[in-house]
């Protein structure tokens, strides 16, 4: 059971982060800055809990960081139409060189962490109530039928009236505010501390996850519990010390991921059915 | 004129739009009377799309006014259209391939959501109409007639009192086109206005009460177009005598050049055509057309062809030479030469001067283009300037990008890139397509007297009008298969249009065993 | 008002060359803002920061020699970037290079020739190579997303070189400091002045080279045209999986000979920490040379110099290094933005254009 509830935990950022930038993705739009943002949501949330005492400002403050970054890659690219993908490694990188600026003085504190009820946070229930709402609002609702419209076809979506930057801008934001709680998750609940780059390519693992998942909520959830289930082993693995490098077992989340990519793409009837058509694709109005 | 006794339903008045330095729309005045059926008629960038996406409120006008019912409107987007009572049917459909019918209607449909309902609708609407469809399909599976009466069914359902039809039967049957023109007839003795735009002389004498006539982004005339002829009709749209293309001398057919044996190519992907055994001889000196509706597999016919997707050996032969496994640039190397369908992003990239896009289909077959690997400028500048001066494309400097100059000038010098080299081979992919009547009758005259010179050309073409003009013989091409090549006056417009209608339902047969049997 | 663009018919060629500046100018005053957050004098940091660095030979030599590996990493990823491929892993490539040229001096630390180091820079471009060549026959195989798994691999060629030097190759007489042994004579790049290696040539040289493959040769054209339309690409009769592989084979090679001329010269052996990131800086080198090999070099320096000035920074200011980190990335976003100049004018606009009559 102990080891069931670790797999959860080392899962749930990650589900949080995929299920932000499943619906990014799902709008059209690829924001590669996944790990920027989570990291910035890591380090702020970190802060905003250290120096208030209050793990829920910290919560908080995960969200709005996240957010916040997310809406400057809005604006590159849903305004100023800049390349997605650059921009999106853009963000990581600012990121990461920020979240180290910002985090200088936290380093080595004592974190403050959200209440856990028989081994149980709080945000683990509520990414499964995340992955089931994105669920129901994507293929049950009007507003999710207009983010898959225009995830399949900007041009259509902006003949028919609809406002393709505004469901951006909103999807992004979205995407940004998951991704930043995924960090905050990080510092305030699984580690609670801050430690330099701490989110270690998590993000990037979120951005496969959402390709593994083919794009839908609930495989998203599997992919993340799957992927946390491999992980832990291989800490396991490495408490019982047969003799495998500790270096070893580390990249192998890395390498998971890359056999999972490998696996996904490799079979096209699986994964083209519900690639957003617009996935990376600037939207310029005629006017 | 009793349209000063009644108010017209839409009044556009001295409506002016401005791109940048580009007057679109210089004071255009049209009036939609109640229950009538208008044209708006004009050549390819002369405005028409302009305006009616400015009455449908997805663009703005620079200046002037719209009058709906005699009231004086701002159509500041298209739910405001909607609501007025304005439906549009576009010519690139604005629809999601990956979403159904139902969820397709939906976006378009204030309101509750709630796609059962709506599905009844549908069926009741297009049981009623004649315009079967099943709510429930996806889309990308459907055929482009299918897809047009989803655009027809979105606006009937909202009960519109003008309907516009942007350019309809470009993708149409001569047969699916009579069953539009009934359907747009039962609409209009209903009371609903049609806007109906188009460049097809003929259907407009048939089916339309009046036509306002656009030239240059200017309306030189407002007429009845059932006292005009198609050549008086046609003399307005272009603003003079349109150029007759000389017609080829015939009997002077030689050996065959291009030879294509039992030629299949399995589906790239799900919603693609797979080609079956494609058998048809295109000698020295003619020119030898393929009929059919858009999306039949005439992509991957030119793709086989050209040799950007290599099948068997023997299944292409140029000049006698098997080339079926040859890439594109070995066959350029023996003699042919190809124009495919997209202009920018295929036959030219959109960002590179046109002395670059000389390279991109002849680096491999001319030395004074590259050397040892080396690009030589000169050779590519001089090439460039050659096919410019040859074929007349007009342009704003020196060596502009591709993307910079207009379609039929472009077109233009796509084409003339490949003629330049006189050509053993060409085949060419719906040769005119968007393109305005001057340049159009260019690119046909040039065809004709590549073959005279004793090419063999490949024309693959969806307008009828450029087939018979052109053609020497004509088959028709239907869900990857190849009718026989007979002589193009043994061809009526009929008999074409059932060779490419008849194969649609099977298609769909098909489609649906398809189904079943991945389902099973 | 709002914001509105405006395509331009073509490209802008006054703004392809000031993009980069105006994006420049704008860090600075970024950077100014920040010091003044801090209670720093701008001015004084600036100057420290961006100017002080050239005053001193010692320090020009100091840029110089970091911006060769940046330079010669960010020089091929232009060439990866102009065809559409996105290799962001070179930090891994540059591991490997590192890993695979440096095996001969820990594994053969008797051998001393001219033949050592150059058999170690040829093992450093192939283990470069190799480790990019993954990502593509990956991608051009399965169709597997070359921007995900080559940045994976970022992290498994770390994990392997830390496994390398923390075991089999750690140094026996190092007092148990994850290191290998250090390199000497003809295991090391020569020198040709006190602080510039052989390396800032290779830089030079590669820089040259491939604005010469870009600008004159077929293969130039041919890695524009897969990049710009990959459709006209095929109708030219390129291969995409070619071009693709070829791009990482390049980069990767590159940013190897990188890797290995840095633990030859700089570093003088293996350790855990072998790069500040060059391979993520290398990123930004590119796109602020606008992908240009020669606009490459001079933004390669600029890099160079936002590391120098951060560690001057860090002296006299008391400022954390990690401020050029923040740099950099404030850079790159700069340069996105400004680069929508080239394409587009930017204009305010009315909400509607015109409301009378309503």
């Amino acid at each position: 059971m102990d080891l069931f509830l670790t797999i959860i935990t080392a899962a749930t950022p990650l589900l949080l982060a995929a299920i932000g930038e499943l619906v990014v993705e799902r709008s059209g739009v690829l924001n590669l800055g996944v790990e920027g943002m989570m990291v910035m949501g890591a380090v702020c949330g970190f802060g905003a809990a250290f120096l208030t005492g209050n793990p829920w400002v910290g919560v908080l403050a995960s969200i709005i960081a996240g957010a916040a970054m997310s809406l400057l890659f809005g604006f590159l690219t849903l305004t100023l139409l800049a390349n997605q993908v650059a921009t999106g490694l853009a963000l990581t990188l600012l990121g990461i060189g920020l979240s180290g600026l910002i985090g200088e003085s936290f380093v080595g504190q004592p974190g403050v962490k959200l209440p856990v009820v028989a081994g149980i946070d709080p945000l683990i229930p509520f990414s499964v109530i995340l992955t089931a709402g994105v669920s129901y609002v994507l293929f049950r609702t009007r507003s999710g039928l207009i983010i898959r419209a225009v995830g399949n076809s900007h041009s259509a979506a902006h003949a028919l009236g609809y406002n393709v930057i505004a469901v951006r801008y909103l999807c992004v934001m979205f995407g940004g505010a998951c991704a930043g709680l995924a960090g905050g998750y990080l510092s305030i609940v699984y580690t609670p501390q801050w430690v330099e780059n701490m989110t270690a390519g998590k993000g990037w693992i979120a951005l496969a996850l959402v390709v593994f998942a083919s794009w839908l909520p609930w495989r998203a959830a599997i992919g993340a519990y799957l992927f946390g289930a491999i992980s832990i082993l291989s800490f396991v693995v490495q408490t019982y010390g047969l003799g495998i490098p500790s270096q070893f077992l580390n990249s192998l989340p890395y390498l998971v991921t890359i056999l999972a990519l490998v696996l996904i793409s490799g079979n096209r009837a699986l994964s083209k059915r519900n690639t957003p058509a617009c996935l990376g694709q600037p939207f310029v109005p005629d006017r | 004129m009793s349209a000063n006794e009644i108010t017209p339903l839409l009044e556009a008045r001295n409506i002016v739009k401005i791109f940048g330095t580009l007057r679109a729309n210089d004071d255009v005045t049209l009036k939609c009377m109640p229950g009538e059926i208008h044209a708006f008629l004009g050549e390819n960038g002369a405005g028409k799309s302009t305006l009616v996406k400015m009455i449908y409120g997805a663009l703005q006008p620079t200046s002037g006014q719209f009058f709906w019912n005699g009231r004086g409107v701002v159509i500041a987007s298209p739910s405001v259209a909607r609501q007025l009572g304005i439906g549009m049917v576009f010519q690139h459909f604005s629809l999601f391939e990956a979403l159904t019918v139902a969820e397709n209607i939906a976006l378009a449909m204030p309101g509750s959501f709630d796609l059962g309902a709506l599905s009844a609708r549908i069926s009741k609407v297009s049981a009623s109409y004649g315009l079967p469809i099943a709510p429930d399909a996806v889309v990308a599976d459907l055929s482009v007639g299918e897809r047009q009466r989803i655009e027809i069914i979105r606006c009937l359902l909202q009960e519109p009192k003008l309907l516009i039809m942007d350019e309809p039967t470009s993708v149409l049957t001569p047969q699916e086109a009579d069953q539009l023109f009934a359907v747009l007839k039962r609409l209009a003795s209903e009371g609903c206005s049609v806007l109906y735009i188009s460049h097809r002389l003929e259907e407009v004498k048939d089916l339309c009460d009046s036509a306002t006539i656009l030239r240059h982004g200017k309306v030189v005339a407002c007429v009845n177009p059932k006292k005009e002829t198609a050549a008086s009709l046609a003399r307005l749209m272009v603003g003079g005598d349109v150029h007759a293309v000389k017609p080829a001398k015939a009997g002077t057919v030689g050996k065959e050049r291009l030879l294509l044996k039992n030629l299949s190519l399995a589906a790239d992907g799900q919603f693609a055509v797979a080609l079956k055994n494609i058998s048809l001889a295109v000698r020295a000196g003619e020119v030898v057309a393929i009929a059919g509706v858009a999306g039949n597999g005439q992509g991957e016919f030119f793709d086989a062809i050209s040799g950007e997707r290599p099948v068997e050996t023997g299944m292409v032969e140029i000049d006698g030479v098997a080339m079926g496994r040859a890439g594109i640039n070995a066959r350029r190397k023996v003699g042919a030469a190809f124009v495919p369908e997209e202009r920018l992003g295929h036959g030219a990239v959109p960002e590179f001067p046109l002395s670059q896009n000389v390279l991109l289909s002849r680096h491999a077959a001319d030395d004074r283009l590259v050397k040892k690997g080396l690009v030589q400028k000169d050779g590519a500048r001089e090439t460039a300037e050659r096919v410019i001066k040859a074929f007349d494309v007009r342009k704003g400097k020196p060596d502009p990008e591709a993307r910079a100059l207009s379609g039929g000038n472009l077109q233009k010098f796509v084409v003339g890139r490949e003629l330049d080299r006189t050509p053993a081979v060409l085949v060419i992919n719906q040769p005119t397509w968007g393109v305005d009547a001057g340049a159009a009758a260019a690119i046909r005259q040039a065809i004709l007297d590549l073959a005279a010179q004793g090419s063999a050309v490949l024309v693959i073409s969806q307008d009828l009008d450029e087939i018979f003009e052109v053609a020497t013989r004509i088959a028709v091409i239907s869900r990857g298969e190849l009718s026989e090549a007979r002589p193009a006056a043994a061809w009526s417009r009929e008999a074409i249009g059932l060779m490419m209608a008849g194969a649609h339902e099977q298609k769909h047969d098909s489609r649906k065993e398809k189904r079943h049997a991945a389902g099973a | 008002m709002r914001l509105v663009l405006e395509k331009r018919p073509e490209a802008s060629a006054a703004m392809a060359i000031a993009s980069p500046l105006i994006a420049l100018a704008l860090t600075v005053v970024t950077g100014g803002i920040i010091f003044a957050l801090r209670g720093n004098n701008p001015v004084d940091a600036i100057y420290v920061y961006f100017i002080e660095p050239w005053v001193a030979l010692w320090s020009v030599e100091q840029i110089i020699v970091k911006a060769a590996p940046l330079v010669l990493i960010g020089a091929g990823l232009s060439v990866c970037y102009l065809a559409n491929v996105w290799n962001i892993g070179a930090e891994g490539q540059f591991t490997m290079g590192a890993v695979l040229g440096g095996a001969i001096p820990v594994l053969f630390p008797e051998w001393q020739s001219p033949l050592t180091l150059i058999t170690m820079l040829a093992l450093g471009i192939i283990g470069g190579m190799a480790w990019g060549a993954i990502p593509a026959l990956l991608r051009n195989r399965f169709n597997a997303n070359e921007i995900l798994t080559s940045l994976m691999l970022v992290y498994v060629a770390q994990l392997f070189l830390d496994w390398l030097v923390r075991g089999p190759w750690r140094d026996p007489m190092g007092f148990n400091f994850p290191k290998s042994i250090t390199f000497s004579n003809w295991q090391l790049l020569p020198y040709l002045t006190s602080g510039i290696h052989l390396g800032v040539i290779f830089a030079i040289i590669a820089a040259v080279a491939l604005a010469l493959l870009l600008g004159r040769t077929m293969k130039g054209f041919e890695i524009r045209v897969a990049g710009q339309s990959p459709r006209a690409a095929r109708f030219a009769g390129f291969s995409q999986k070619w071009t693709v592989l070829f791009c990482f084979l390049l980069s990767g090679g590159l940013a190897g000979l990188a890797g290995v001329s840095e633990i030859a010269s700089v570093v003088g052996q293996l350790q855990p920490q072998i790069s500040p990131g060059y391979g993520f800086a290398a990123i930004i080198v590119a796109f602020l040379g606008r992908l240009n090999p020669i606009g490459v070099i001079l933004a390669g320096v600029l890099l160079a110099l936002s590391y120098i000035g951060g560690e001057a920074a860090q002296i006299s200011l008391g400022v954390s290094e990690k401020i050029a980190r923040v740099f950099q990335g404030v850079l790159l976003f700069y340069i996105l933005a400004c680069d929508t100049l080239i394409l587009y004018r930017i204009r305010w606009q009315q909400r509607l254009p015109s409301a009378q009559g309503a």
